[in-house]
């Protein structure tokens, strides 16, 4: 479904990501892991098209397409989703407007009809219950004045709504209690489908005693230094991240 | 990113054609013999003409206020025009009397004067240079006693009610551009709706400037009697012209014990190009008196004009009266805005609220000026004001200049200001969601208005989103 | 005699009479700042900066420059004002520095503080390049006015990554010699690179008199430097008393000022601060408390010229009887000055039926990339919290006291000096419970 070759991406001047190579496969689960500052908040909003990262070499192939020649909303409305670390509030516009606008684009790109607003209505009301979040919440502004974990959930919402074939949720469980984080990683596993495939971003095993991966990238200095099995979160969570780094240093 | 909100803010002005029509127009040039050939041609009656001469001999002792925040060369008064009227208009004519040419001008501008077509409960005044072209729904206005009709017509009318009120809450020596409207205006609207009638139509004026190098000068008074209710539309638009031409108009509302009036604008006039050539100098004055009780609302979304001067206003002078300001002001390219509001709180337990929203683009300067301002006897006044201004691209301004004056230790007030610009995480999470960067900019945009543009009536909504060019469906509750 | 004839009068015999001396650009640069001031005369309301405050008072009164005199104070005179007895200290009784009651032997050699007298003495060429070049007096009558009279004043300069540990403490002492008399004490500190230092300016009263103290202070923040500049304003009630603080920062450069201001019966303080380098900082703070017919005039204003700069601003004023405050707050963002975040807060609380207060709080933004908020509030103290303390046995008297000790005190927290912040929380206690403050 996604194949990252050679990846090479720079904020300005800096180059974070110094070749990145990746096979994802529909049906899969990835955890990317790794300490503050490897990268890998900088790989999903690369995959999301964030226009603050340039690609300096490198490709990113998905289903079949260039992923890298397409606009950050044609990624969207090809299937991928980024769940955001830091969600951005938009005052005045609520939740279900905003929702059913991004639907709707979704939906007009593959030649599909609009939902007016009842229509729309019905389809929320099932995705509300993936993420026990009341029905009020729709009509707040969206992700203005809500709390960490609120902000958490609704991002969880919109996944739930727009379907996507590749999730990329970025540093999710950052910020949340426990029920929080069931009530996130719950909504994720039933969203689980043998046709889309998720990349879990994370700096701590947590969250993946909830979401079990399929294979653990370990991301340091903007490089893949060690991929492995679910067991390696577990190794990681009890030894740190120092193994792993000093070869490298070396 | 900054392509896309250029070209979104940067939309064609669509209103900018010329009605070829014959026109009444007299010389340029103001003086006694200006005032005195204006006076005439309206036949006006002696105390009216007498009150425009005490207008215009204060007027030459005063000067252009200097404090607004915008900058335009000297205006010579002497070369505008302060007349100019289509001379197929006749008084007192019925809409079907109305010249084809004027009907397809209002058509144009989508406001339907003819029986047929026009709005369904609304009725419009339509001012076209200097005079009213015509108003309908009169007959239906007259069975609740509501009178609606061009300034003129009540001049000739109701003399009693325009000459007790006039002047009441704008005096001919309120300001420079009050003194010089009180001498040359031309027409305008005058409603008066009797005691406890809720009006059953909203009232609509509808403003065109057509002549070249001529002023317009509109003088609209507004009285709700005790008790009575009326919601007030006023709309404008001017041709491309590359002169700059002078709009000064005044608007009184008196509304009496436990009245309420809403008046509510959507102004467009021509705002000039990019450069600053043409458009619009738009120095208006409104102010509203609220006795006890009663509540004056001004609701304003202000998109056009190369320099707008204007401070809807409310005196709170009896007890428990409100006033309400929701302001939306857009500049771009180089349009200039000094536009806010004054709260006076008189009366006991008086109330405000204040909303304003400026958007500045290209390089467009907006600055909000308000006060508020509690005398000493106005016990438990309360006001909230919010000022909040957005900023597209790094070439406009956006300044805020708000004056708080509290004489009662009863009163509370808050003043919230905000500045911010649209951000470009804003859009990419939208972007992220699927939306494009039009429709991410627009969205956050109506956002940012949305609690004005819900204070506007339903059919001006739709315009003011798309003169803003913005989808507001489903996001304004 | 017009108000203007009075000063020119006096700044002709200040010219014969020793205002001629130290090195030849200073009487030039006096004759500069009296032409203007003479040219621009004393503010009118006319002015937009003193709309809301009339001067005439201080016109009116024709207030003389005061000829050098020996006083009478003693150490114990001034000790209640020693706000701790360990800081430096330079003390000067009508705008004269006294020695005998000044004591700053222990700071470090490389530090050079000094009397602006002698700092003309020993370093004229490095005080010609700094007196003068912030406090601008081209449209500013009392700057123009202090720079054409000023007599003394204190000379700081703190060299590259020097740090002064204890604060400088520089103390006015008005007395009643000073019946009728113009004070215009100078206050010029130059932070170096990554120096910091702390100065607390404090006004105060020995006996009562009607005078003009006309107080000017030029800081210099530069590159990393911490500046903290307390100003005390707390003259007797028949006094007039002006400042103006500008400061100017570099990058880095962090400013905090915090402005106590309870005496005077006229008093105006201008608080100003360029933002010059990336990431600078200026946290601007202030209290004022006033009652009777006391008029206060707080005015601050807050450049943002370079980018990534933050400032805070928190201004609160306490009013009884028939007081008038005022508060005018301007934050500038320049073009250039993207990702400034600017917050100011502006709070009147009015404790009488005849007091009042006019806030001005204005923004003006030419950036687009910027975070600025301003609010303002004005009213009584709040019901609810009165009816709580009530409702737990407080009396109606205690808990009114209680809370508008409590309004002042959130802006007494950012005093980052213990020993002043305890200093003034007990006053203002005092002020308002008639009790001492455990």
């Amino acid at each position: 479904m996604l194949t990252i070759t050679n990846l090479h991406a720079s904020a300005g001047d800096k180059e974070i990501l110094k070749g990145i190579s990746l096979t994802i496969n529909a049906g899969e689960v990835h955890a990317i892991m790794g300490p503050n500052g490897s990268g890998k908040s900088t790989l999903a909003q690369v995959i999301a098209g964030h226009p603050g990262y340039e690609v300096t070499a490198g490709t990113i192939e998905y289903l079949g397409q260039d992923l890298l020649e397409l606009e950050a909303e044609e990624r969207a409305q090809a299937g991928v989703f980024l769940a955001f670390q830091y969600p951005i509030e938009i005052p005045g516009v609520t939740n279900a407007y905003f929702l059913r606008a991004a639907y709707n684009e979704i939906r007009k790109a593959h030649g599909q009809p609009e939902l007016d607003p009842i229509e729309f209505l019905d389809v929320m009301e099932e995705k509300l219950k993936v993420v026990e979040m009341d029905a009020s919440m729709m009509q707040r502004s969206v992700n203005a004045g809500f709390s960490g974990g609120e902000k958490k959930r609704n991002e969880i919402l919109q996944m739930a709504v727009l379907a996507p074939k590749l999730a990329v949720l970025d540093e999710t469980d950052s910020g949340l209690d426990i029920d929080a984080l069931r009530i996130v990683a719950e909504g994720v596993n039933k969203l689980k489908r043998p046709d889309n495939a998720t990349i879990v971003v994370t700096h701590y095993q947590r969250l993946l005693n909830y979401i079990v991966p399929d294979h653990v990238h370990v991301l340091a200095g903007g490089r893949i230094i060690k991929s492995g099995g679910k067991e390696l979160a577990l190794e990681l969570e009890a030894k740190g991240y120092d193994w792993l780094l000093e070869p490298v240093g070396a | 990113m900054s392509a896309s909100i250029e070209s979104l803010v940067n939309k064609e002005y669509a209103y900018g054609f010329v009605t070829d029509i014959e026109s009444d127009t007299i010389p340029p040039g103001l003086s006694e013999a200006t005032i005195r050939l204006i006076s005439a041609k309206k036949e006006e009656p002696e105390w009216l003409l007498d009150w425009r001469l005490k207008a215009f001999r204060r007027w030459q002792t005063m000067t252009e206020p200097r404090w607004p925040n915008v900058t335009y060369d000297p205006i010579d008064y002497q070369a505008h025009t302060y007349y100019s009227a289509p001379k197929s208009v006749k008084p007192l004519q019925s809409l079907d009397e109305v010249d084809p040419e004027l009907l397809k001008t209002y058509e144009k501008l989508g406001i339907s004067l003819t029986e047929q077509k026009r709005l369904s409960g609304v009725a419009v005044d339509a001012i076209f240079d200097s005079v009213s072209v015509g108003t309908t729904m009169k007959s239906e206005l007259a069975k609740a006693g509501v009178i609606f009709c061009s300034f003129g017509e009540a001049v000739r009318e109701h003399p009693e009610l325009v000459q007790k009120y006039l002047g009441s809450v704008v005096p001919y020596s309120d300001n420079f551009f009050a003194a010089l409207n009180s001498a040359v205006f031309s027409d305008g609207s005058f409603v008066y709706v009797p005691k406890g009638v809720t009006c059953p139509l909203d009232l609509s004026t509808y403003f065109r400037i057509n002549a070249a190098n001529t002023g317009q000068f509109e003088r609209t008074l507004i009285v709700a009697d005790e008790g009575a209710s009326v919601s007030y539309l006023e709309g404008c638009t001017a041709p491309k012209r590359d002169e700059h031409q002078l709009h000064a108009a005044v608007v009184e509302i008196v509304a009496l014990d436990r009245a309420t009036v809403k008046y509510s604008t959507v102004q467009n006039w021509y705002a000039g190009d990019s450069e600053g050539k043409g458009g619009i100098y738009n120095f208006v004055t409104k102010r509203g008196k609220a006795l006890t009780g009663a509540k004056i609302s001004w609701t304003q979304v202000e998109t056009g004009s190369a320099i707008t001067w204007k401070y809807p206003s409310v005196i709170l002078q009896g007890d428990d009266s409100v006033g309400e300001f929701y302001s939306v002001a857009v500049v771009n390219g180089a349009q200039q805005a000094d536009t806010g509001t004054k709260m006076i709180h008189i009366g006991r337990n008086t109330r405000s609220t204040i909303i304003s929203k400026g958007i500045s683009a290209g390089r467009g300067q907006n600055s909000y000026r308000g006060q508020v301002k509690v005398l000493p006897k106005a016990a438990g006044a309360r006001n909230y004001t919010q000022c909040d201004s957005m900023l597209i691209g790094n070439r406009c301004g956006a300044h805020t200049f708000p004056y708080i004056e509290v004489a009662n230790n009863s009163a509370t007030l808050e003043h919230e200001a905000s500045t911010s610009k649209i951000g470009e995480d804003q859009i990419f999470y939208c972007k992220a969601r699927g939306l494009n960067a039009e429709h991410a900019i627009s969205l956050i945009v109506a956002g940012f208005c949305k609690e004005v543009f819900k204070e506007l009536p339903m059919e001006f909504a739709l315009e003011a989103q798309q003169l803003l060019g913005i989808s507001l469906e489903g996001s304004v509750g | 005699m017009s108000p203007l004839a009075n000063y020119a009068e006096q700044f002709a015999a200040t010219a014969t009479a020793g205002g001629a001396e130290g090195p030849a650009w200073l009487p030039a640069l006096r004759q500069r700042a009296f032409d203007r001031f003479h040219a621009l005369g004393f503010p009118t309301t006319r002015n937009e900066d003193w709309h809301f405050t009339s001067v005439t008072p201080i016109a009116e009164r024709r207030f003389k420059t005061l000829k050098p005199a020996p006083t009478a104070l003693t150490g114990a005179d001034v000790a209640p004002f020693l706000i701790d007895p360990s800081w430096h200290r330079l003390v000067f009784v009508n705008g004269q520095f006294e020695p005998g009651l000044s004591q700053f032997a222990g700071l470090p050699a490389e530090v050079h503080v000094s009397t602006l007298a002698e700092a003309l003495r020993e370093r004229p060429e490095w005080v010609q390049a700094h007196l003068g070049s912030l406090a601008a007096f081209d449209d500013a009558a009392f700057t123009a006015l202090n720079t054409a009279f000023v007599q003394d004043g204190v000379v700081v300069h703190v060299p590259v990554e020097e740090t002064v540990d204890t604060p400088l403490h520089i103390l006015h002492v008005i007395d009643a010699q000073a019946q009728g008399a113009a004070i215009h004490p100078r206050l010029l500190v130059v932070a170096d690179r990554a120096s910091a230092i702390t100065v607390v300016e404090q006004f105060v009263e020995l006996g009562a008199s009607e005078h003009l103290v006309n107080a000017v202070a030029e800081i210099v923040v530069a590159d990393g430097a911490r500046v903290a500049h307390y100003k005390l304003q707390r003259e007797g009630s028949a006094a007039y008393h002006v400042g103006t603080v500008q400061a100017t920062q570099g990058r880095d450069a962090a400013f905090h000022s915090f402005s106590f201001a309870e005496g005077a019966a006229l008093s105006r303080t201008n608080i100003y601060t360029k933002l010059h380098g990336v990431n600078g900082e200026a946290r601007l703070n202030g209290l004022y408390l006033i009652d009777g017919n006391q008029h206060a005039d707080h005015q601050t204003f807050v450049e943002h010229i370079a980018e990534a700069c933050a400032s805070r601003e928190l201004y609160k004023g306490i009013l009884d009887g028939s007081s008038h405050g005022v508060f005018n707050g301007k934050v500038y963002v320049d073009p250039e000055a993207q990702k400034t975040d600017g917050k100011q807060t502006n709070k009147a609380l009015l404790l009488s039926e005849q007091a009042r207060v006019d806030t001005k709080p204005q923004l003006e933004i030419f950036a687009d990339d910027v975070k600025c908020t301003h609010g303002a509030t004005v009213g009584r103290l709040d019901a609810m919290p009165l009816f709580y303390l009530k409702s737990r046995g407080i009396s109606a008297e205690n808990a009114k006291a209680l809370l508008t000790y409590a309004f002042a005190a959130e802006v007494l927290e950012t005093i980052e000096v213990d020993t002043l912040r305890l200093e003034l929380e007990r006053a203002v206690f005092a002020r308002f419970t008639h009790t001492a403050l455990e």
